[in-house]
């Protein structure tokens, strides 16, 4: 198979996917040497620079307390990687654990675990992050634990509607006819067509993820005080928004250019993996 | 489509009950002094003993639940010891203006995101229909927070056209209205990018049917084809998506309400929180889950009521 017809191959020749994939490369990269390219330490004062406007000493200018915004939002790159890898990973993993159990399982544990799935999506996300912030200690894993219990049903559903579909398709009934075992049939064949469908959903949810972690830490729910997550950074612009507009501007940039880069590359990965929608558009 | 609407109707009951039922045991089978946690650490003494004798917390968990639902039902939703009123009091002063805010919300990415998806729909692959395909993707993309606080730094700010803070005169709809403008659309820009894709894709799977073809056969006028035919089925999923999306529109809405310096559930919750006044934010997340059960609930209906496919498929 040449190059031209793999999923990277395919993927490399759709200009959204491309842009995807700089911007996403470009976090991580980001994220990874943030100590090396940071122009300053993110926890440096310089009072003297206080609300300093972009230069060529501070990139995107410094906050009220004169610390550089660029070594912050380098910083928070971290943090905001950190939390989704996390809590997509645990909340994807428990959905598709469930979402398989619903489709194999017998007709009420279906219906139970879909009820459970249809309850936790009442809950409005950030309204929930709240009411549980007042409950449990200010910190990253009280971002993830607020992302999974509100997340992972997302997954539960789509593994489920996936394996239902599967679970009685021809070729499932053939294997199942020439004696497969179980264990063969939901590893050998339903896992692997599952994957499809969840990796772009986990694709298109980082973003949400991400956004939730800054949203929390925005509202002081989130991070520790002092941590620069880049919802703390766009609070401390909001609070000193008639002084300098830099923060705010700077501090939003990073947050739609990750968003725009995941949903990018999940649109791509869905033209790609989805043979029903290619080339629908 | 009577049992039908019956069915959807219990269901949401059904969820709005577990979903707080869950909430109400978290609460009050946290590790701790139930008291310190749902009056304050600055409560009295007698206070407490009142409290815990007027709320039966040594009742077994599952008798709580149902004096909760008790008090619930007969519209008591506790007291705000705070500030002394009752909880119900302060949610529903709350609820009205964070529903109009929803609702502009709605208004915008509806009106918006049909027009552009209907227009790129009828335009098929020209290179304005590619532009709002774009355009679409980058909405959704932003999310809603950094778009209210950019509107507010680009908009009340910097040009002072739209103001800063609160949701306006009481009395004066105007004024309402002008403070609402700014606040709904951060919140409705993330959603017309859906509705547009929505409606452009459903649009063009309607226009391939067979009778917008015998409609277009008959002689009909394209126009009335295209925006009085096909648009009025193409709108039903992008209903349905509004009507689930209330959810994620109510989060943002909380964000809005902060940033603008406006009243509602969202604001609420907020300084409940910061000021760990437990029966506020219980009676808010009540309101808040009720009214988004029953937005889903409605748009769910409605889709049954206008589309009856829909019916069998659910």
């Amino acid at each position: 198979m040449s190059f031209r017809h793999t999923l990277a191959g395919r993927l490399m020749a759709d200009p959204m996917a491309v842009v995807a994939l700089i911007i996403i490369t470009a976090l991580v990269a980001i994220a990874v040497f943030a100590d090396v390219i940071s122009p300053h330490d993110h926890t440096a004062m310089n009072l003297a620079d206080r609300f300093a406007p972009p230069s060529s000493t501070y990139w995107l200018g410094t906050d009220n307390l004169g610390r550089d915004t660029f070594s912050r939002l380098a910083q928070g790159s971290r943090i905001a990687l950190y939390v989704a890898l996390t809590a997509v990973t645990i909340s994807g993993l428990i959905g598709l654990v469930l979402g398989m159990i619903a489709g194999f399982g017998p007709r009420w544990l279906d219906n139970l675990l879909l009820f459970i799935f249809d309850t936790l999506r009442a809950y409005p996300t950030i309204i929930l992050a709240l009411a549980l912030a007042a409950l449990m200690p200010r910190g990253l894993s009280t971002v993830i634990i607020v992302v999974v219990i509100t997340s992972f049903a997302e997954y539960g559903r789509v593994v489920r509607t996936q394996t239902l579909s599967l679970k009685n398709a021809e070729f499932i009934l053939a294997e199942r006819a020439m004696g497969a075992s179980f264990g063969r049939i939901v590893f050998h064949h339903v896992l692997p067509n599952v994957l499809g469908p969840f990796f772009i959903l986990a694709a298109m949810n980082l973003p949400v993820v991400i956004t939730i972690e800054a949203g929390m830490s925005f509202l002081g729910i989130g991070v520790p005080p002092g941590t620069p997550s880049w919802g703390a950074t766009l609070k401390d612009g909001f609070d000193y928004i008639r002084n300098t507009p830099w923060i705010i501007i700077a501090g939003g940039l990073p947050l739609i250019l990750v968003t725009l880069g995941f949903t990018f590359l999940g649109e791509a990965l869905r033209d790609q993996l989805d043979p029903k929608l290619r080339k629908s558009r | 489509m009577l049992q039908y609407a019956f069915q959807r109707v219990l269901l949401a009951l059904a969820i709005v009950f577990v979903a707080i039922s869950a909430l109400f045991t978290i609460m009050i089978t946290l590790p701790g002094d139930p008291t310190t946690v749902l009056l304050g650490p600055r409560a009295t003494p007698e206070l407490r003993a009142a409290f815990r004798a007027n709320m039966g917390l040594d009742d077994p968990v599952l008798v709580q639940i149902a004096n909760f639902w008790g008090r619930v039902l007969t519209g008591d939703l506790g007291m705000d010891y705070n500030r002394n009123r009752p909880v119900a009091e302060a949610v529903f002063s709350a609820l009205p203006h964070t529903m109009a805010l929803v609702f502009g919300a709605i208004f915008w990415s509806a009106s918006l995101g049909i027009l552009l998806g209907a227009f790129s729909a009828d335009n098929r692959n020209s290179w304005l229909d590619r532009v709002t395909g774009v355009i679409s993707v980058g909405f959704i993309a932003a999310p809603s927070f950094v778009v209210a606080l950019y509107s507010l730094l680009l908009f009340s700010v910097t040009l002072r056209w739209f103001p800063t803070i609160g949701a306006g005169e009481p009395g004066d709809i105007l004024s309402r209205l002008y403070h609402l403008a700014l606040p709904s659309f951060a919140i409705g820009l993330a959603w017309v990018g859906y509705v547009a894709r929505i409606v452009r894709a459903s649009m063009l799977e309607t226009l391939g049917e067979n009778y917008i073809r015998t409609a277009r056969a008959f002689g009909l006028p394209r126009r009335t084809v295209i925006y009085g035919y096909a648009l009025r089925l193409a709108i039903l999923p992008a209903v349905q998506v509004l009507g689930v999306g209330i959810g994620g529109m109510l989060s943002s809405a909380v964000f809005a309400e902060i940033v603008f310096s406006r009243p509602g559930l969202g604001s609420l919750i907020y300084d409940s929180v910061s000021g760990r006044n437990y029966p506020v934010v219980m009676g808010s997340m009540l309101v808040a889950i009720g009214f988004f059960v029953t937005c889903a609930l409605i748009a769910d209906l409605v889709n049954a009521a206008l589309d009856p496919r829909h019916r069998v498929k659910s």
